[in-house]
């Protein structure tokens, strides 16, 4: 306990500290997307996201989105538990046979209005799978999808970026 | 033992002889035997090395007039060597001897070349799919076999999974997944308890399943971007191990200055990897503030990982015969100085948590992994380290590895605490390893261009951060893949969390889960 308010005393806001070199570009943005979100949501844009058979490095950088350097959710954007609370579904890998039907429950689950985002090449079109035997080439074919964020995977800029192009449209 | 010996004895105990006796290469034996001797040699074999078995398939021959083959694989350590046990099946009787009964680890490698080439392990009960779901994936369709076409239809409406039934007075089952509360790929995991302690835990998976190993079928050595989205947090393993074979069978060097870079790359990619993990069981004992640290750690050497290769993943970075990018003196003092930083701050990492009696009291003695279980379910990696098996691809196939003094990091108590300790060690092994690498490191090219395609087997491995990463490639003669076979830790290493939280409570399955940190895509491949 000592250790930890020693640590916390002496290094200050971690986040400020380390996120000084992005600050140029990130955090304008990040102000920007959270007037956006407060102006079209009202306070704040809930997110269900689905792994429809991911390699697992687009989750590893949505998740990166929320560690104290890019704090995602300080503009208003929260990963939520359950589809029932759920503005936007955020859909990564090629969506494998097995997980097609998930895939369209969960879509199901969530209360209108709501639209779907797809995150990485795979969700895409398949990306590096493309034409395999198991995966419906991306979420197109079972959910209407209103933002592509392109990548191998995206990196967290490019994900707060491209949520910002769009909820400008 | 060495080999001769023990053929020699296989024939005096069981009266088998081997049909023939391949070696192409140094650290590959292939031993052929009838289809009937199957069963008889690898269980005599297994019990000789007294190695798990690292990985079994079958292979598609029959245009080439030879049916199938099924191939076993032991990892022979005192000799350096991988050995095959292999037999030759009819395309008439597409069956042989199931090895579950003798050697258990088998079961699942077996369930997957049943419906993966329609061939019958006779004596493996389990007739349940692994990967190709009953109620998706219409019955008789083997997406391994050459001739292979795709259903038209969908599945008999109707089919389902038979769960393990746990039956008694006051057991009730808690099914959870594939879509989970958290960011987290997709598995679905039937807990059955009475009261608190669980008493089975059922994982089935597959529900990421791609088809990556048809996919690599016809394409060259440039498949490894192909590899490197099999398990993309474990893209520098799945690489190595892709390019190992692609460069044994077209006998290309590898420049040594390649070789380094090759081994900074894999232990950077262990380094934020490990940091992830032991941020992630903090979090899931609910201890947020060194979980918070670890990510910080973990963006710093992705952003590192960018800075000096172009990509947070370090896709990219490796390629057939080299490596496609090098490193300039300016990218090396700033890994240089980054190591310094990061490991000042992971020793205060470990401070903090070391510091919480609460938080070590939390991780001790929980999900316990015995060492005979290890050995039975065929536990590899960083898993198997923490429970007294200290066998480690890097100190095995040594090479630069042995001139930087390379430590095997294990523990015994196979407890969760003992997995969190492996990877702080291994952590920490990395980046003495990196700093070692950069000074050992020549200058020189790093990519051979005078690649050759031809044909040949080759097994391919790397010691990823969560265990062997193995490759086995068979290609033509114009150099294309005919067949792939991947084997990631992750495939065997399930077993090993369903084993270790039986008799613990469910709130415990997340930290046990995290302690393991498995991949669902490299297991579905
Ligand atoms: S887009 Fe790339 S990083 Fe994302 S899941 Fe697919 S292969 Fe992995």
């Amino acid at each position: 306990m000592i250790d930890i308010l020693k640590t916390r005393l002496v290094k200050g806001v971690v986040t400020k500290r380390i996120a000084a070199s992005k600050t140029a570009v990130y955090e304008p943005a990040g102000a920007q997307l959270k007037a956006l979100i407060a102006e079209k949501f009202g306070r704040s844009l809930n997110i269900r996201e689905v792994d429809t058979g991911s390699c697992a490095a687009c989750e590893s950088e949505i998740i990166a989105c929320n560690n104290p350097i890019y704090d995602l959710s300080r503009f208003g954007v929260n990963f939520v538990a359950s589809p029932r609370h759920a503005d936007c579904l955020l859909v990564t890998g090629p969506v494998s046979k097995n997980m097609a039907q998930a895939l369209r429950s969960t879509y199901d689950a969530m209360p209108e209005p709501k639209f779907v985002i797809t995150l990485g090449d795979c969700a895409f079109d398949g990306g590096p799978f493309k034409g395999s035997y198991y995966i419906e080439n991306g979420a197109k074919s079972i959910v209407p999808v209103a933002l592509h964020i392109p990548g191998c995977p995206p990196d967290p800029e490019t994900i707060i970026n491209s949520l910002l192009n769009f909820l400008r449209i | 033992m060495d080999l001769r010996e023990m053929l020699v004895q296989l024939k005096q105990d069981h009266n088998v002889s081997a049909l023939a006796v391949d070696e192409p290469h140094r650290d590959e034996t292939y031993i052929w035997v009838d289809n009937r001797d199957f069963r008889a040699t690898v269980a005599f074999v297994q019990k000789k090395l007294r190695a798990p078995l690292s990985m079994m398939f079958c292979q598609d021959r029959r245009a080439a007039g030879g049916g199938f083959a099924v191939l076993c694989s032991f990892l022979c350590a005192p000799l350096k060597k991988w050995l095959f046990v292999c037999a030759s099946i009819s395309e008439e009787a597409p069956r042989f001897d199931s090895l579950s009964s003798v050697v258990y680890s088998a079961g699942l490698f077996e369930r997957e070349i049943r419906e993966m080439f329609g061939i019958e392990p006779c004596g493996n009960s389990d007739a349940r799919g692994l990967r190709l779901h009953e109620e998706n994936w219409p019955a008789g369709f083997f997406p391994l076999r050459k001739d292979f076409t795709p259903p038209s239809a969908a599945a008999a409406p109707g089919n389902h999974y038979g769960f393990t039934r746990v039956e008694g007075e006051g057991v009730f089952e808690v099914p959870v997944g594939p879509v989970h509360a958290g960011v987290i790929g997709p598995g679905h995991f039937r807990f059955s308890s009475a009261g608190e302690p669980v008493i089975n835990l059922e994982i089935r998976l597959g529900f990421t399943h791609r088809g990556a190993e048809k996919l690599f079928e016809g394409r060259h050595s440039d498949a490894v971007n192909l590899a490197e989205c099999v398990a993309g947090d474990s893209a520098v393993g799945h690489a190595l191990a892709f390019c190992h074979a692609m460069e044994k069978i077209y006998k290309a060097e590898v420049p040594l200055r390649a070789v380094y870079i090759r081994a900074i790359c894999l232990e950077l990619e262990r380094m934020y990897n490990h940091a992830g993990d032991i941020g992630g069981i903090a979090l899931d004992v609910g201890f947020t503030f060194p979980s918070a640290f670890c990510a910080l750690i973990k963006e710093k050497i992705q952003a590192l990982n960018r800075d000096l290769f172009g990509h947070r993943f370090l896709k990219g970075v490796v390629c057939c015969a080299g490596v496609a990018k090098d490193l300039d003196d300016k990218r090396i003092r700033l890994l240089k100085s980054l190591l310094e930083d990061i490991s000042r701050d992971f020793a205060e990492l470990k401070r903090i948590l070391h510091a919480s009696a609460s938080f070590i009291d939390r991780v001790d003695t929980t999900g316990v992994l015995k060492r005979k279980t290890v050995e039975d379910l065929g536990v590899s990696g960083v898993a198997a380290r923490a429970s007294g098996l200290n066998t480690d691809l890097r100190k095995i196939f040594n090479g630069i590895y042995e001139i930087a003094r390379f430590r095997v990091c294990a523990e015994s108590a196979g407890d969760t605490h003992a997995r969190l300790h492996v990877r702080i060690a291994e952590f920490e092994e990395s980046v003495r390893l990196i700093t070692e690498f950069i000074h050992n490191m020549p200058s020189g090219s790093v990519r051979n261009e005078a690649i050759s395609p031809g044909a040949g087997v080759a097994l391919g491995y790397a010691e990823g951060w969560r265990g062997p990463v193995l490759y086995w490639i068979a290609a033509r003669n114009d150099g294309s893949i005919d067949r792939c076979k991947v084997v990631d830790p992750s495939f065997l290493n399930w077993q090993g969390l369903a084993y270790c939280v039986l008799g613990e409570i469910i709130p415990d399955f997340p930290v046990c889960n995290k302690s393991f940190d498995l991949s669902y895509s490299g297991s579905d491949l």
